[in-house]
């Protein structure tokens, strides 16, 4: 067994070291640009996958559809404008979250889905029947569950009031508790359900204690065991149907309607 | 005030990193033997840990995250990729330094940690905090508050562990799960039994 | 004595297996055996990290400084995860979504650090590299092992191939809910753990205190 015991100097530690960092952040940088490429078009793809996803959510209600079928528009949150300076099909609402310029931060008091900052626009997709007018509207909404982000499809009637499905797509819930937010049993409790009552307050939510409580025909179950994840389904419903959400977009909706007669 | 000794006691025991996580696992089984040895060790997690997670939250927000370098002129960068490294480079450094540190003053603890005394650098329960600490978005004072708390609950669920074992020491146990075996299932109970924290508000 | 190079290939299989003996590698062992497809990937990639990582450091072993060792020991280990981190996101996209962190925390399994500190940096390229291998094969066996029992137990399934067919979707299976959950890879490698040393007494470890039997009184 050979040992050879290189000379423990300060200058000859200091030396290996930066070489090793030197080589090393070397071989990490061409390996991450030269796969680039191929790494962009998996993100692509996975892109569509997610939107096929959402297509699966609006057959489970019975309306079959192609991706070509959807009107993809990008919304700027605040106003409830589409917002027609972005690019629809690159834009990122994730990493758009995360840069101060493309974002904003939410107030302790109204972060209900736990994510602190969101994006100032998102991409919405509507479908729209013969007549051109809105039948369904899908929402991307996200929110903080028990021990990852939950992220959703949120499909609302044209009516912007009642919620036609809860798709999750991703999530990292416990399986076998958490994760069973994504079972058709669970899911199906959010087909029909109003989301605000006849004054217009959102009211809709998971049931997470015992008993009646108040307007409990706006709300569904809980997950017994899974009380931190339902929290979360909580939290992500009531935030993003609120005005920090896209009830000013819903808004603009309803006006649009009314004045099209 | 409130909100910071919410934190604690979450940290401590509802997202225990031991055995709500199961981060490092490895420590916990090997090192478990005294009560006296698995003090020591968790001690010494508890001090990286506090340590590190601040020191790292710091790096984070003002040299990685996307924006942190505004400071410098250079708003639009984002090196948020590199926090793997940048953590790791950290930790092993403080590692380097407590292991000197033991090794002169108290040898004893230094050789019954042996080889495990370098791995709580790659402990995922240290390196795991710190990316917690990121995924959570935590501020300075919360990330001292998490580092302590997680540290401490580290070191709780490893010293009780410990004590279950040299209880257990006296139990009639079939040969071939003596020892590891018998551990693994101990550490298995505890874990459910630690899952009952998950239902509190 | 020198081992021989086949016996530095097979003593981690079970001899020496880096999770049965060694206690090394636990935390990943746990997360990442819920389904049968991921604990493949994750041995494959260990493998690789584990052959390259012994390999390469212990190449440098003699221009490496004691002072140093731990820090340059984990940079090439984290560059080596990086690097096949990459190659998975452009290559096998799906799965590696799956396994997301845990492809990440191979930089902190415990097994790579402990063979490059324990072996690779007293030993030569091709013995290391063997071991190196040797113990990402032992690891695997272990994974696959958990990872095929905990898929087939919770969901039924194997390689996502619905085998039994559960109650929630008409039919008899009632899976076990605990399978799903992190303890069950506890109680499952503590099994394993108890055959393994069945079969080899010499694994067996000395109990602490010894249970003496009382002599009966005569009378």
């Amino acid at each position: 067994m050979s040992e050879v015991i290189a000379k423990d100097t300060t200058r000859r530690a200091l030396g290996v070291a930066v070489t090793v960092a030197f080589v090393c952040a070397l071989l990490v940088s061409a390996v991450a640009v030269g796969l680039r490429p191929l790494q962009k078009a998996n993100v692509e793809a996975e892109r569509i996958a997610q939107l096929e996803l959402v297509l699966e959510a609006l057959s489970g209600i019975g309306r079959t559809l192609s991706i070509e079928g959807l009107d993809a528009r990008i919304v700027e949150l605040g106003s409830g404008k589409y917002d027609h300076s972005i690019e629809v099909s690159t834009f990122d609402a994730q990493s758009a979250a995360g840069k101060p310029a493309t974002s904003t931060a939410i107030p302790a008091d109204l972060d209900f889905a736990g994510i602190k900052r969101r994006a100032r626009h998102a991409r919405v997709y509507l479908v729209r029947d013969t007549d051109e007018r809105i039948e369904l509207i899908i929402l991307p909404v996200y929110g903080r569950g028990y021990q990852s982000t939950l992220r959703a499809w949120l499909v609302l009637d044209g009516d912007t009031r009642t919620v036609r499905a809860l798709k999750f797509y991703q999530h990292g819930e416990t399986p076998g508790v958490g994760a069973r937010i994504e079972e058709p049993a669970w899911e199906a409790q959010w087909r029909e359900l109003p989301a605000y009552d006849d004054e217009g307050v959102l009211r809709i939510g998971v049931r997470l204690h015992a008993g009646a409580g108040d307007y409990s025909e706006f709300k569904v179950d809980g997950i017994s065991g899974a009380t931190r994840t339902t929290q979360g389904v909580d939290g992500m419903m009531r935030f993003w149907l609120d005005e920090f959400g896209f009830a000013p977009y819903l808004q603009r909706i309803r006006e649009e309607q009314a004045d099209a007669g | 005030m409130n909100a910071l000794f919410e934190l604690l006691l979450r940290s401590v025991f509802l997202d225990n990193l031991a055995l709500s996580f199961f981060l490092g696992m490895c420590t916990f089984l090997a090192v478990s033997k005294r009560v006296g040895t698995a003090f020591g060790v968790g001690l010494a997690m508890l001090v990286v840990q506090t340590v590190t997670i601040p020191l790292n939250n710091l790096i984070f927000t003002w040299l990685l995250a996307p924006g942190a370098l505004a400071w410098a002129g250079l708003g639009e960068v984002d090196l948020s990729f590199l926090r793997l490294i940048a953590f790791i480079g950290v930790i092993a450094a403080m590692v380097q330094v407590l292991e000197m540190t033991l090794e002169y003053h108290v040898p004893k603890l230094h050789r019954a940690m042996g080889i495990f005394l370098p791995l709580i650098t790659v402990n995922c329960a240290i390196l795991g905090g710190s990316l917690f600490m990121v995924e959570r978005s935590y501020s300075f004072t919360e990330s001292v508050v998490y580092g302590f708390g997680s540290g401490l609950g580290w070191a709780l669920a490893i010293v009780i562990f410990a004590a279950i074992r040299e209880r257990l020491k006296y139990a009639d146990i079939p040969d071939g799960l003596q020892g590891l075996g018998i551990n693994f299932i101990i550490a298995g109970i505890m874990s459910l039994g630690f899952m009952a924290f998950a239902g509190m508000g | 004595m020198r081992d021989s190079n086949w016996r530095i290939l097979t003593r981690p299989l079970i001899d020496d297996n880096p999770l049965t003996l060694q206690i090394l590698g636990i935390c990943s062992a746990l997360a990442v055996t819920t389904s049968l497809d991921t604990a493949l990937l994750m041995s494959l990639v260990v493998v690789c990290v584990l052959a390259l990582g012994s390999g390469s450091i212990s190449l440098m072993r003699s221009y490496i400084p004691h002072s140093v060792r731990i820090i340059v020991q984990i940079t090439i280990i984290a560059t080596l995860v990086i690097v096949v981190d990459q190659v998975l996101q452009a290559y096998a996209f799906e799965l590696s979504k799956r396994l997301s962190v845990f492809v990440g925390l191979i930089i902190t399994n415990c097994i790579v650090l402990g063979r490059a500190e324990g072996y690779a940096m007293h030993n030569g390229v091709v013995a290391s590299t063997l071991d190196g291998i040797g113990n990402g094969l032992g690891y695997s066996l272990i994974l696959v092992i958990v990872g095929a029992l905990r898929e087939f137990f919770g969901k039924g399934s194997l390689l996502n191939v619905q085998i039994l067919t559960p109650t929630s979707q008409g039919g008899s299976f009632e899976p076990l809910q605990l399978m799903l959950l992190p303890p069950s890879a506890f109680f499952i490698i503590g099994g394993i753990i108890w055959y393994i040393r069945s079969k080899r007494p010499q694994q067996v470890e000395e109990p602490e205190f010894t249970l003496r039997r009382q002599q009966p009184e005569s009378k």
